[in-house]
């Protein structure tokens, strides 16, 4: 079907330059690091740099999976970092209820289920907070969710007492370091709540609502699109994503550190969202936002196993935040292509 | 004429954009003191002209004369800069910033290095008052109405340089009061010799105004006229190509078809004492089945906001609404489109259409708004939908997965009526569904509108051009003053009657 074509033709040109800039990353480790793409089965795992690379940008997938749809919706979630930190919190506190009372002994073995659906309840309110404020009461988001991103991390504070809570609980922990079909758990739960995610957006009709809301919220009421409810949503949903975000780091670390979990990460996904394609307010692309994410860690990795020092790596990765943002733009594109036609000519 | 009274001579230009060639040798003179009307429908090269003229687009062939010297331009800065301003329907000007502000923005007296506030104040007063303007300079532009942000403009485009104007569609949002205060101004600036170039879809504005018209059509010149000696049919015809007499016969037919049809009697929504305080007084109103009802009034005298009321935009404070005899509440947008309501909103581009979507994503989303998240329309149907009404409407597209913001003002309008026809209303608003579009593609809406409601779709329909709303209802209801005051039908649907109804202080007490 033609208009089929058009349409996947419009997606694709959306996601060509993100994929170019991966390939790019990948193409130069292919060239400069040994042993890059190499992949061994260890127990029946896989290890290597590719699995660890997907494995280690999984907490910021999720945070991105969720930013998407705020972003396209028209709005910004920057309390995701701090969502993150509250799920942790709270999740080792469930686990050692007392330990911040200097009790030390475990009691009993709480079950998983606690472990992980209390937090995200708590995620879940965090997100309605948000979108109460945003959708409701009107105020700009990033504002709004600057509230929370700020009290967040206090609220997460006060929940372990400012203390960094460590534990063990072999079933939750393997939410963090867990393997599942030979890949990493976290890799697996990501392209779950990808499918699950695609598949309420792409195969109903709320994904074109999101985009109608975040293109013309006025036109869109107007059509008798429930702009406010999905608005909420979005926000309840990009909690969510962040509370299991928090979870997998949480598990990984065996701590909840209120502190440092989730610390910056927000940035890091509306990067993501933005080298990805979505534009704000309007179209998005799920896809793009993971190979955005992609992109952040990749090179993250790059240039940690180039032996430049960590603190540097941020100056990295500002320079392809911009590098890949002027791609994206036409009229830098139009710029350089501009230039080449007047080369041509005048070499002809 | 004398030479030297010619200002601007455009001989022979040529512009063509890939696939359309949108000037094909155009010539157009500007004098000095007169006003020119520069008419055509979309597409004519009216605004490729406007371009040309102000160095926005470079020309492909051709020359232009500007006081009898060649002179090209390559932007529009430079064309202030020999003295040609340029003023849009929407108002460029920053609406925080004073009127003063405003004016000299960029070119403030400065002394010592700092800003003469007190010199820009007393300027801009002086230059306000050239234009018989008496306003408080130092207040926000935001908080003067359209009209008068439309003089500031001219007064700005003044201080920097007055030779020729160009009006490019200003009037497009004013109400008459307000139109007739810029016209006094565009008077008084003829008679210092300045020429002015008006670009407008307006007929009767046209005739009030210029001295002179250019017709463009399909990017070519169909010839200059003097405005006194073309009579209305005449001008219609060559913007249109069409045989003058064909046209004014069609022209009656269609009015007539509607004025002497049989509506059926049946209510099919009645309006009774519905009101909300400070934007409607109650009224009373009835729609059969099968009937254009009209709303005719002047800006605010309360059409939109009967339209709001009706589709749940606003909520009234008192009143009732019957649908089919039965007693209906309708709170919000959803609430209406449910009853099978439909609403073409008077602001195309802030409330009607979605500029980032595609031409079917936009048709079909008040369809699928109402069959819920979870029932989502497949790509084929979607597909179908959209072909159909594209079909239906000829709406001017390569494919339905444009982006509708390449389409024009009036294909944009279409999109927005086939998005409420795939969702089979029983009842369309139509708040001025005709405003900024070309002849050619109001004459097709008008005929819709007629089409529609020989199908038994009521439609309420709203146009601040009164021919207009005589030629496509079978009644029509008057507004002064947020008051419906009187219905008017049949025989007694005439301009003067309405403009009588509206001055008649008595009227509707």
């Amino acid at each position: 079907m033609k208009t089929g074509e058009k349409l996947r033709n419009e997606n694709f040109q959306r996601l060509l330059w993100p994929l170019m800039a991966l390939l790019g990353i990948l193409l130069f480790n292919f060239f400069f690091t040994p042993g890059f793409f190499h992949i061994e089965i260890k127990d029946g795992h896989f290890f290597g740099s590719l699995v660890d690379i997907a494995n280690r940008a999984a907490p910021v997938m999720l945070l991105a999976i969720g930013m998407t749809l705020v972003f396209a919706s028209g709005g910004v979630d920057l309390s995701v970092g701090a969502i993150m930190a509250i799920s942790g919190a709270v999740a080792a506190t469930v686990i050692r209820p007392d330990y911040v009372k200097g009790v030390i002994a475990y009691g009993e073995m709480q079950p998983l289920f606690y472990v992980i659906a209390i937090p995200l309840v708590f995620s879940l309110i965090a997100g309605l907070w948000n979108g109460l404020l945003v959708a409701y009461i009107g105020i700009q988001p990033i504002i709004a969710t600057l509230i929370l991103m700020v009290a967040g991390r206090g609220i997460a504070q006060l929940i372990t007492q400012g203390q960094i809570v460590v534990f063990i609980h072999e079933p939750f922990q393997y939410i963090g370091s867990g393997f599942f079909l030979g890949l990493p758990f976290p890799i697996i739960l990501v392209l779950m709540v990808y499918a699950a995610t695609y598949f309420l957006t792409r195969k109903t009709g709320l994904g074109l609502f999101i985009e109608a809301i975040g293109a013309n919220s006025v036109a869109s009421h107007f059509m008798g699109i429930r702009e406010r409810l999905i608005k909420l949503s979005v926000y309840i949903f990009s909690g969510f994503c962040a509370g299991l975000a928090g979870l997998i780091i949480c598990a990984d670390i065996k701590a909840a550190d209120a502190n440092n979990a989730g610390l910056f990460l927000e940035l890091d996904a509306i990067a993501a969202v933005i080298i990805g394609g979505t534009i704000w307010g309007g179209r998005f692309t799920l896809l793009g936002s993971i190979i955005g994410t992609l992109i952040i860690q990749s090179l993250t990795t790059t240039i940690l196993t180039r032996g430049v020092a960590p603190e540097v790596t941020l100056v990295f990765k500002a320079f392809v935040i911009i590098l890949v943002s002027l791609i994206q733009s036409e009229k830098f594109r139009g710029l350089f292509s501009r230039r080449l036609a007047v080369k041509k000519v005048s070499g002809s | 004429m004398n030479e030297t009274d010619i200002l601007i001579d455009i001989k022979d230009v040529s512009k063509a954009f890939p696939g359309v060639l949108a000037l094909d040798h155009v010539d157009f003179c500007l004098r000095r003191g007169e006003v020119h009307g520069l008419m055509g429908e979309n597409g004519a090269g009216k605004s490729t002209l406007i371009k040309v003229l102000t160095g926005l687009y470079p020309k492909d062939g051709g020359q232009i004369l500007f006081e009898g010297r060649p002179f090209t331009l390559s932007s529009p800065l430079e064309a202030a800069g020999h003295g040609i301003s340029t003023l849009y329907q929407e108002v460029n000007l920053i609406p925080a910033l004073s009127v003063a502000e405003n004016i000299y923005i960029g070119r403030e007296p400065k002394r010592f290095g700092r800003i003469d506030w007190k010199k820009i104040n007393t300027d801009a007063r002086v230059a306000i008052q050239k234009l018989d303007l008496d306003i408080d300079v130092t207040q926000p532009v935001s908080t003067y109405s359209v009209a008068i942000q439309q003089l500031v403009a001219i007064t700005r485009a003044l201080e920097i340089s007055a030779k020729v104007l160009i009006l490019d569609e200003p009037t497009s949002s004013l109400d008459l009061a307000e139109v007739s205060q810029l016209f006094k101004v565009v008077r008084r600036l003829k008679k210092e010799g300045i020429g002015i170039l008006f670009v407008t879809h307006f007929i009767d504005q046209v005739y009030e105004i210029t001295d002179r018209i250019t017709v463009l059509r399909n990017g070519r010149f169909i010839g200059e006229f003097e405005t006194s000696k073309l009579s209305r049919i005449e001008l219609i015809s060559h913007m249109l190509g069409k045989d003058p007499e064909v046209f004014s016969k069609e022209q009656e037919d269609a009015a007539m078809k509607i004025r002497t049809r049989k509506t059926s009697a049946e209510p099919f929504l009645e309006v009774k004492h519905l009101e909300r305080k400070g934007s409607m007084t109650a009224f009373n109103l009835t729609v059969n089945k099968g009937e254009v009802l009209g709303l005719a009034g002047l800006l605010g005298s309360g059409r939109t906001e009967t339209a709001r009321l009706l589709f749940g935009i606003d909520r009234a404070n008192g009143g009732k609404v019957l649908l089919d005899g039965e007693q209906i509440n309708i709170s919000s947008p959803r609430n209406a489109i449910e009853k099978y309501f439909a609403f073409c909103p008077e602001n195309r581009k802030e409330e009607g259409i979605i500029e980032d979507l595609t031409i079917r994503e936009n048709i079909i989303l008040a369809l699928q708004a109402r069959s819920g998240i979870f029932r989502a329309i497949s790509q084929k149907r979607q597909n179908e939908i959209a072909d159909q009404y594209i079909d239906l409407l000829s709406i001017k597209t390569p494919s339905a997965s444009q982006m509708v913001k390449n389409l024009s003002g009036g294909n944009q309008q279409k999109v927005i009526i086939a998005r409420w026809l795939a969702t089979d209303p029983r009842f369309l608003i139509l708040d001025e569904p005709t405003r900024g579009i070309d002849v050619g593609a109001k004459a097709e809406i008008e005929k819709l509108i007629v089409g529609l409601s020989e199908k038994g779709l009521a439609i309420l329909f709203i146009s601040s051009e009164m021919e207009e709303v005589i030629n496509c209802s079978d009644k029509i209801n008057v507004l002064r003053d947020r008051k419906i005051l009187t219905e008017l039908a049949g025989e007694d649907m005439e301009v003067s009657n309405i403009m009588r109804v509206i001055a008649d202080k008595e009227a509707g007490i």
